[in-house]
């Protein structure tokens, strides 16, 4: 494996009394204290590490840990105050203008947080922008877009607007965009912070699978641990504008550096695993009024499933059906599913551990619904998910040596 | 209270200082000042000759068409435009309504080709920002009338100097929001298009005034309607159009045609207001 990107001693800071705090950065001290003395913010405090090529590096912290702001002096979207960054020998840090964005345009593309996707151009013409500020004629880099569309099962919605396509499409545009022009390099800024948990996990399975094929660097910036822990070929954890440590999840799972990761990975470990949230699967549901049993019978076939949930407007969960009503249903010629919803069904809410959700599954004849406060539907758990989350908590625990 | 501490500042003969300069540059630049009168008036009165050679009714129908498509085939503003423009003309208002579009027109074009571009410039320096804030904030806040002054003593009286007034009185709403337009587009969107590559032409044109445009036209839709409030006022140096009407109705106390000539005024505020804006909400 060869070194991609290498950053050494990166160092930025936000505010006057730059030179001040720099001074202060060198005699070793931290954030607080800097800001105390100079009133300088400190983003990042010398930062270093190394991405191999075709990995995905994941930078983790909490908000305020300068995690994005050390992403965005990767392409210097942010100029650094001080350290080097090298991305196959060259550094960034010290390029004039013109080299840098030849650098962007074909060596390193970017994912935003909220899709930074402009509205005001059509789907197809997002994903073209890359291409065009290159000068590349239009026949051609519409083709290329329609082709990195297509790779994202994208192409239909090409003419569309982005304010026309949910959160989850819209960043698949993103990173089809950021595709697009055939990047080494990728960076993504809490790619998928802003979407649902279920979306969430498609799209990191998507990014697995295209991984797969694709081998691209990835920088990939998150506040999430399970996260890190599901893409990450290797893990960076940052406080304080401080890179603390640097490994694969299961040496930070294992060997934490510090009292501050040993708290991180607890925290975060005991949700990642233990509440519905994380393992609650996809509902298959059918929509009163909008679905009569003939439809829900045929779904029932087509998924093999015995049951079905029944939602009504803004996904309130009502009940559920069974197939044997249904089929009685249709040979009475009646339309309407109303009669046939039983309403003992489960509900728990997405924080519920999984320890209290063991005992509801054990006597429940139907999957578990996840509802929030209004009955809204999230998602099912059933007995298989939380028998795998179990399994998969003991064998942690064991690394633990509990 | 005779001996006032204040007393014995001497006056600072600020008024002799500005005349002095305005002679100055009026005897300096006075073949500048004279070309510009000569070929805007010109132009102006080519580009009203012309208009007056479109037959009224053709182009009443032509703005009843540009309000139908600009409000998305409503009725409302189409009716209002036809009765309003049948108004004028049957109140024989025509050619004095034909002075005050080219007026507006030429005041807004000219507003339009300076302001954007200052605004940009405002936008990306926060030197030009910081000078150009104050001499909008003067040129917003100094009582039109006194632009009239400088006006007659560069252009002598006509149509020149009512554009000029004008376009000093009406330029400010696109410079502001031009600047606002682009200041307000989010870092994200910046972001996107810098990480990309754009050089900065790139990033302004492709991005920045694409999302600044909502912004920017209402910035421009104030400057038409200001500047067709100073070309009413630039009638008092001699600027011909629906406003002479009105002047020449003060002066002689006619109350009548003094409010014909005003409501004519009304008519033509009301349909540039509502077509532009029907416009910009597309």
């Amino acid at each position: 494996m060869t070194t991609k990107v290498e950053v050494q001693n990166l160092v930025k800071i936000f505010g006057k009394k730059e030179q001040q705090a720099l001074e202060l950065i060198h005699q070793g001290k931290q954030k607080d204290e800097i800001l105390q003395k100079t009133g300088a913010t400190v983003g990042v405090n010398q930062a270093s590490f190394e991405v191999q090529e075709g990995e995905i590096f994941v930078i983790m912290g909490l908000s305020g840990s300068g995690k994005s702001t050390l992403v965005r002096m990767l392409n210097r979207l942010i100029e650094p105050t001080e350290g080097n960054i090298l991305i196959d020998g060259d550094d960034i840090s010290k390029m004039e203008k013109n080299e840098l964005r030849k650098v962007r345009r074909e060596k390193v593309s970017m994912v935003f947080q909220n899709f930074g996707l402009f509205p005001h151009r059509t789907i197809l013409e997002n994903t073209e922008y890359g291409l065009e500020v290159q000068g590349i004629d239009k026949e051609e880099r519409q083709k290329k877009a329609e082709q990195a569309l297509d790779n994202a099962g994208l192409l239909p919605y090409k003419d569309q607007h982005p304010n026309q396509l949910s959160g989850g499409m819209q960043q698949r545009v993103g990173l089809a965009r950021a595709l697009a022009n055939d990047p080494e390099i990728l960076l993504m800024d809490e790619a998928f912070s802003a979407l649902d948990p279920l979306i969430r996990r498609d799209m990191q399975d998507e990014l697995l699978e295209m991984q797969e094929k694709m081998h691209k660097t990835i920088i990939f910036i998150t506040h999430d641990l399970n996260e890190s822990l599901r893409i990450g070929d290797r893990i960076a954890i940052m406080k304080d504008g401080e890179v603390v440590q640097v490994g694969t999840g299961e040496e930070i799972l294992t060997n934490p550096a510090n009292d501050y990761v040993e708290r991180f990975v607890e925290d975060v470990d005991r949700s990642k695993v233990l509440t519905a949230e994380n393992i609650m699967a996809r509902p298959q549901t059918v929509r009163l009024g909008q679905s009569g049993p003939r439809v829900a019978l045929n779904r029932m076939r087509t998924e093999s499933l015995s049951s079905l949930l029944v939602v009504g407007e803004n996904q309130k969960l009502l009940g559920y059906v069974v197939a044997d009503d249904a089929a009685r249903l249709v040979k009475e010629n009646i339309t309407s599913l109303e009669s046939i919803i039983r309403t003992d069904i489960p509900k728990v809410s997405k924080e519920t551990l999984i320890h209290e959700l063991y005992d509801v599954i054990h006597e429940a004849q139907t999957p578990v619904a996840v509802v929030d406060d209004n009955d809204k539907l999230l998602g099912i758990v059933v007995r298989g998910l939380v028998i795998g989350a179990l399994a998969k908590e003991r064998e942690e625990v064991t690394i633990d040596g509990e | 209270m005779e001996n006032s501490i204040l007393d014995f500042i001497p006056r600072v003969p600020v008024s002799e200082w500005i005349s002095s300069m305005i002679d100055w540059l009026t005897d300096n630049l006075a073949f500048l000042f004279g070309a510009i009168q000569d070929g805007g008036t010109w132009f102006m009165d080519t580009v009203t000759d012309l208009l007056l050679l479109i037959p009224p009714i053709v182009f009443i129908l032509i703005m009843v068409a540009l309000a139908f498509f600009a409000t998305k085939k409503k009725i409302g503003l189409p009716l209002f435009t036809l009765i309003g423009l049948i108004y004028i003309q049957n109140q024989g208002l025509w050619e004095p309504l034909m002075y005050t579009f080219t007026l507006v027109i030429v005041a807004s074009l000219i507003s339009i080709i300076i302001g954007v571009p200052a605004g940009i410039l405002m936008s990306k320096s926060q030197i030009a920002n910081a000078i150009l804030t104050p001499v909008l904030d003067f040129m917003q806040t100094m009582p039109a009338f006194v632009y009239l002054i400088p006006a007659v003593a560069f252009f002598g009286i006509g149509m020149v100097p009512g554009v000029f007034s004008a376009v000093i009185f009406a330029l400010p709403p696109t410079v502001r929001f031009t600047n606002l337009g682009i200041r307000q587009v989010s870092e994200e969107m910046v972001e996107a298009a810098e990480s990309f590559g754009s050089t900065g032409s790139q990033r302004l044109f492709k991005v920045e005034l694409p999302l600044a445009k909502a912004t920017m036209m209402a910035g421009i839709n104030q400057t038409v309607l200001l500047a067709l409030s100073m070309v009413v006022i630039a009638s008092m140096i001699g600027a011909p159009g629906l406003g002479e009407r009105v002047i020449n109705a003060l002066q002689r106390a006619q109350v009548g045609p003094g409010f014909v000539a005003g409501l004519a005024l009304v008519v033509l505020a009301i349909i540039l207001d509502r077509i532009m804006q029907g416009f910009n909400k597309k």
